[in-house]
């Protein structure tokens, strides 16, 4: 799941390294103000903890072994914060001393591993943690698969994008080669199928031991229940700003082809011709070579908030049908 | 063997990152051009050179690119085979793979067709070339970085950066027990593994892997109230300070030159070329 560099272009990887700035203050701020001076060493351990974690193989059914990134793990021990801090402790060493991801494409990565990840992982807990009261092995294996999936839909749409926003003038792509339609399935399935269990193993049954051996461990408070309407706040949130981000990246590069800009332009009459079918699109017979991973791009995010969406609604009517 | 291959795995992946890092210390320890510049300069201009990298389209350039870390290399007295080594393990396997079917799936003019509907595409080809051109040359500069720069000061050097003197102390804190973390993995694979005849159940391997991870979990936090408290009697009252005493000389200021010129001049014929 570590981008190498080379893969991204650099505008995106300072979109990358401006986005996870705000996370990093704030997680300096949270943690500094509960643990203060414990702080350093209580960071630094549970980073060097979790590099050790991720050198575990873990076997899986089938003779498959992976390892395990720990980012939900970490945000439920350290709070979420603690472990986006730790998190991006480990991310940096790795890019640094071990080769595994790129120095420029450090910021993707922390963004996709060491803060979509904790965050959404720390939040699903929450959530799940009132649809299974005192199972909490459960709703963390099952928050931690959830978390690495995502983290691992953002990986996919950073790379996907690239051909789309940056190509030569013939089409050659001039970093990650695959558009959204080749780079979902192939970061995703890897991640539904091998990934994501191994995660959630790890997760779960490190959680279970944990509670069993009632280790002191009483670092962050339990997590809170988290309440639905948050979640579905912050989903509204993340599907707003899916389109914006398209062209906040595009403009920050400011080196768009003529095609791109209108093929970015050329969108939204075609979703409202879609939508409305009362008006018609101004250019009907131009045919944009960006357009259809642009609309790929929109319509694969809105799927997948969709079905995430789905899920949480039927799980959530399934657990109020047994109460 | 495949049934327990996680053994196996687990500790030659801690045994590999140990010995690279022990390989790395003794070359950076080592007299050469590399090794005695002063680390901030070195990270100012590598991170340069790996951006103006990134920035390049341009094949021929991408390939001369490539030829840089070597003479730097040579000249730090680092075996070019050793260097080589490092890189192209990482490069050929993952890079190489992820780009293959990049040849095929591009759309553009067909150069030669292989199969029905198969053929490999002039954009493919250069798509192809350029994304391992490109990781070739950034990994490359990297792996120049950390082998002539010791580690603690490599971390140190991350001042120049503005990155937060906490953040340089947690850094430093982690990497020094990332060792002693991998050292016990290694020794609980090894007591486990002594112990153990013949292949075990598949859940009990889950289980003895789930209980080492907490045990470590549980260690790390014990460990850190121990530093915590080491720390506390040693004067710490939480104003981090880490020490700064590089100093920059005539040299660095040479190579900063050198970089600053190769990396605009690259840029500009960049754009000259395509």
């Amino acid at each position: 799941m570590h981008i190498p560099d080379g893969y991204l272009s650099p505008a995106t990887c300072a979109v990358f390294y401006g986005a996870a700035l705000p996370f990093w203050a704030v997680a300096g701020r949270k943690i500094g103000a509960v643990m203060k001076a414990r702080m350093v060493p209580l960071i630094a351990l549970f980073s060097a903890f979790a590099f050790a974690l991720q050198m575990f193989n873990v076997p899986l059914p089938g003779g498959t072994t992976g390892h395990a990134v720990g980012g939900t793990l970490l945000a439920l021990v350290v709070g979420p914060w603690g472990a986006v801090v730790g998190l991006s402790v480990v991310f940096l060493l790795q890019a640094l001393f071990f080769g595994d991801g790129g120095i420029t494409a450090y910021g993707a990565n922390v963004f996709n591993m060491a803060i979509v990840l904790p965050l959404a992982g720390y939040a699903a807990y929450r959530y799940l943690i009132t649809l299974f009261p005192g199972r909490q092995a459960i709703a963390a294996a099952i928050a931690s698969y959830f978390a690495i999936n995502l983290a691992a839909l953002f990986l996919a749409l950073e790379l996907g994008l690239q051909p789309l926003l940056f190509h030569a003038a013939d089409g050659t792509p001039l970093y990650a080669p695959y558009a959204l339609k080749i780079a979902i399935p192939a970061v995703m399935v890897p991640h539904l199928l091998v990934a994501g269990p191994i995660e959630a193993l790890v997760t779960g049954m490190v959680v279970a031991f944990l509670l069993r051996t009632k280790m002191p461990l009483g670092v962050m408070p339990e997590p809170k229940p988290l309440r639905l309407r948050w979640l579905w706040a912050g989903l509204g949130v993340v599907a707003l700003l899916t389109p914006i981000g398209l062209l906040a990246s595009g403009t920050a590069w400011a080196e768009w082809g003529r095609e791109d800009l209108q093929s970015m332009l050329g969108f939204v009459p075609q979703g409202l011709e879609k939508l409305g079918g009362i008006w018609r699109a101004p250019l009907p017979d131009y045919s944009f070579p960006g357009l259809g991973p642009v609309s790929g791009y929109i319509v694969s995010a809105l799927v997948a908030i969709g079905a995430f969406a789905l899920i949480s609604f039927l799980v959530l009517r399934l657990s109020r049908r047994k109460g | 063997m495949k049934a327990e291959g996680f053994w196996e795995k687990t500790v030659h992946h801690v045994t590999e990152a140990l010995e690279r890092a022990l390989v790395a210390e003794g070359l950076a320890s080592r007299p050469g051009l590399l090794q005695g510049l002063d680390p901030r300069a070195k990270v100012l201009t590598f991170l340069l050179l790996m951006v103006s990298v990134a920035l390049l389209h341009s094949l021929p350039l991408l390939v001369a690119f490539a030829f840089l870390p070597l003479v730097l290399s040579l000249l730090s007295r680092i075996s070019p085979a050793f260097f080589l080594k490092r890189v192209g393990l990482f490069i050929p396997l993952f890079t190489g793979l992820i780009a293959l079917p990049a040849l095929f799936t591009t759309p553009g003019r067909p150069m030669f067709s292989l199969w029905e509907g198969l053929a490999i595409t002039e954009q493919g080809l250069r798509a192809a070339s350029t994304l391992v051109l490109r990781s070739w040359d950034s990994l490359s500069l990297a792996v120049l970085l950390v082998l002539t720069t010791r580690w603690d000061h490599l971390l140190r050097s991350l001042r120049v950066l503005m990155v937060p003197r906490a953040f340089v102390l947690v850094l430093q804190m982690t990497h020094r027990y990332i060792y002693i973390f991998l050292r016990s993995i290694n020794a609980m694979f090894l007591a486990r593994k002594s112990r153990t005849v013949g292949p075990r159940p598949a859940g009990e391997n889950r289980r003895f892997l789930a209980s080492s991870m907490a045990t470590l979990l549980a260690r790390s936090h014990h460990m850190s109230q121990e530093v915590y408290l080491a720390m506390l009697s040693r004067g710490f009252r939480g104003d981090v300070m880490t020490i700064e005493d590089f100093a920059l000389r005539r040299r660095d200021a040479l190579w900063a030159g050198l970089a600053g010129f190769l990396a605009a001049a690259a840029i500009i014929a960049d754009r000259l070329l395509t």
